[in-house]
């Protein structure tokens, strides 16, 4: 077996995974506070790459002498920012008019937003791929094994490392987070003791959204062409990785997300020996979510939940 | 509706059909082009609406089922090869015919295969399943070379005419209505209505999700098949998630639960989509936000009954 290569695999697969974390922590997050699929998710993190190529384009005359790695961190929180906003935007117009309304028709007004996004996306920036910048220098480093690896590949692992332990801290360590766990545990509950339940959900969407525009940059710098379409199969294979790792549960999405990127990269890496053609990779998230759906259907760390009357 | 009525308008149903059938050399081809689209969309609806609206599930893969009957069709009328395409009208229409039934049944199956699992969960998985299924379903025909891969079916001999369009949409409203009438029917009402109180009452839920699923996805297939022989070039992106969302637009406008709201809408949404046909990209933003403000100001549709008390039959 060549080892070099499977390193290789390993670490293509691990930056991958550590986007579809990032989705997927939205996902489980909403799911958590409202008990409902968003949809539109996977839309926010196509904007949020979107909204990276444009800041960066308008504030390129400004970041002349300043470090990369600032003017980086620059167009990451700003369109962090921005999609935040706009994930509040979707909760306020969309889906609070809806409380309390049957999963259902909360189901399909999110597909609607998620349409809404995709072609409105598509009208305003066109249909056609557009190339992503280059927002630093970027150069291949060697690593024991045979393995090698991008500048961004370090720079998505090492941030997404950052943006988890600074989501765990505002879950755990916090007022909001503390009224975020409470809401997930009981809403009527939680309301009682004086929870702001619409602030929280708005800060839950907010939270979710930012994440996802982190996502969608760090997926524009892998892969260097985004398009408004771009938001669908990760959105998806996001959510399998949400419900892979048990749905609800902050370190399950991470878990998960990692887990498909991984499975993903190895298949397509090792399609000739598997006798799987490297065509299937976008099947290999929905075969998987069958599996999780038929044998463990509460996810890797969920805890399976009854249905009350 | 009562039986007496039900048969009258299968009767009236497949009497109109022919009658279209006869009187449509007298056509122009673009009245006749609008009619089957308008017919193969009323099945699509309709079948989508058994379980959407009447059980209460949300599917996202309708069109993955309807790929699947539009390429099993399709192979076998290339294997009979001068048989589906020869002189005698009665054999050619035969083998049409059991075509078609060969493509329902293998939508049906795979229907069966993708509700097992899904089905026993919550609604809302159900969607995130039948959409990945759509893809799957794209996937492997875009991998497999026996099909014509990305490059599509192309000669498939053109069967479809009014009378198998409407006589199939006929039918098709026909069994649901039946279906949904009958005692057994009362089981997916039940579902829809309420899950917890319904398996209470010892209704075996995923056992009613399953089977509305997989007549569904048979109908489905018979739409994919008839849209394959009128179109005769298939290939795996006709069959995309939007299809599988006008198909679910047309059954939310309708009315979810509503079978006479369903086929207007088709109707409706095939029309608007000639007319639109200038405007491809607003299109989908009008009908995604038709969606939006459907849910939040009438979430029953145009016609629907959905989430209202039901008093005697429907």
């Amino acid at each position: 077996m060549d080892w070099g290569n499977f390193a290789q695999q390993l670490v293509n697969g691990l930056s991958l995974g550590a986007i579809y974390a990032l989705i997927a922590l939205g996902y489980t997050m909403v799911y958590g506070v409202l008990r409902f699929i968003n949809f539109a998710h996977g839309d926010v993190f196509m904007i949020g790459a979107f909204a990276g190529l444009y800041i960066n384009r308008w504030l390129k005359p400004f970041f002349t002498g300043l470090p990369e790695a600032l003017s980086t961190a620059v167009v990451l929180l700003l369109s962090m920012g921005a999609c935040a906003c706009l994930g509040v935007l979707i909760e306020k117009l969309a889906y609070k008019p809806l409380r309390n309304r049957s999963r259902l028709t909360v189901l399909i007004t999110a597909i609607g937003v998620s349409l809404f996004l995709s072609y409105s996306a598509q009208l305003i920036f066109g249909a056609a791929p557009k190339g992503f910048p280059n927002l630093f220098n970027s150069t291949t480093h060697d690593l024991p094994g045979g393995a090698s690896a991008t500048t961004e590949q370090f720079v998505v692992l090492g941030v997404t490392v950052l943006l988890l332990a600074a989501l765990r801290w505002i879950v755990l360590g916090t007022r909001m987070g503390l009224a975020m766990r409470a809401l997930s545990n009981n809403p009527a509950a939680a309301s009682l003791m004086g929870v702001n339940t619409d602030a929280v959900i708005s800060f839950t969407f907010a939270l979710g959204s930012a994440l996802a525009a982190a996502a969608g940059i760090f997926f524009a710098m892998l892969y260097q062409a985004i398009d408004p379409f771009m938001g669908i199969l990760p959105g998806i294979k996001a959510f399998v990785a949400a419900v892979l790792g048990g749905i609800g549960s902050l370190p399950g999405a991470a878990l998960g997300g990692v887990l498909i990127g991984l499975i993903e990269t190895l298949v397509v890496g090792y399609s000739q020996d598997i006798g799987i053609p490297s065509g299937y990779r976008d099947a290999v998230a929905f075969v998987l979510l069958i599996l999780i759906l038929l044998f463990k259907p509460a996810g890797l760390l969920g805890k399976s939940e009854r249905e009350k009357v | 509706m009562r039986p007496a009525l039900s048969h009258l308008l299968l009767l009236g149903g497949l009497g109109l059909s022919a009658v279209l059938q006869i009187v449509s050399p007298q056509l122009d081809d673009y009245a006749v082009n609008i009619l089957i689209l308008a017919g193969i969309n009323i099945i699509l609806a309709v079948s989508l609406n058994l379980v959407n609206g009447h059980t209460g599930q949300f599917s996202l893969g309708h069109a993955g089922f309807m790929a699947a009957g539009a390429y099993a069709s399709s192979l076998v009328t290339l294997a009979s090869g001068p048989l589906a395409s020869g002189g005698d009208p009665v054999v050619k229409n035969a083998v049409f015919l059991g075509a078609l039934l060969a493509g329902g049944g293998f939508a049906a199956l795979c229907g069966f295969l993708v509700g097992v699992p899904s089905l026993r969960l919550r609604g809302d998985y159900l969607a995130i399943v039948t959409l990945g299924f759509g893809e799957i379903i794209r996937v492997v025909l875009q991998n497999t070379d026996a099909v014509g891969g990305a490059r599509g079916l192309e000669g498939i001999p053109a069967l479809t005419n009014l009378f198998w369009t409407f006589g199939i949409a006929t039918v098709t409203i026909y069994t649901v209505a039946c279906l949904v009438n009958s005692t057994y029917g009362r089981g997916f009402i039940a579902v829809r209505d309420d899950e917890i109180a319904a398996e209470a009452m010892g209704i075996s839920t995923t056992r009613y999700k399953v089977s509305a699923f997989v007549v569904g996805a048979f109908f489905a297939g018979l739409a994919g098949g008839l849209f394959a022989h009128y179109i005769s070039f298939i290939a795996p992106e006709t069959f995309n998630f939007l299809k599988s969302v006008d198909v679910v637009v047309m059954v939310i406008l309708g009315g979810m639960g509503s079978t006479p709201g369903v086929v207007a809408a088709a109707i409706l949404l095939t029309l608007l989509n000639e007319i639109l046909r200038d405007f491809e990209q607003y299109r989908m933003i009008v009908f995604s936000l038709l969606l939006i403000i459907l849910m939040i100001a009438r979430p029953q549709g145009l016609l629907g009954n959905f989430r209202k008390k039901r008093k005697g039959t429907s």
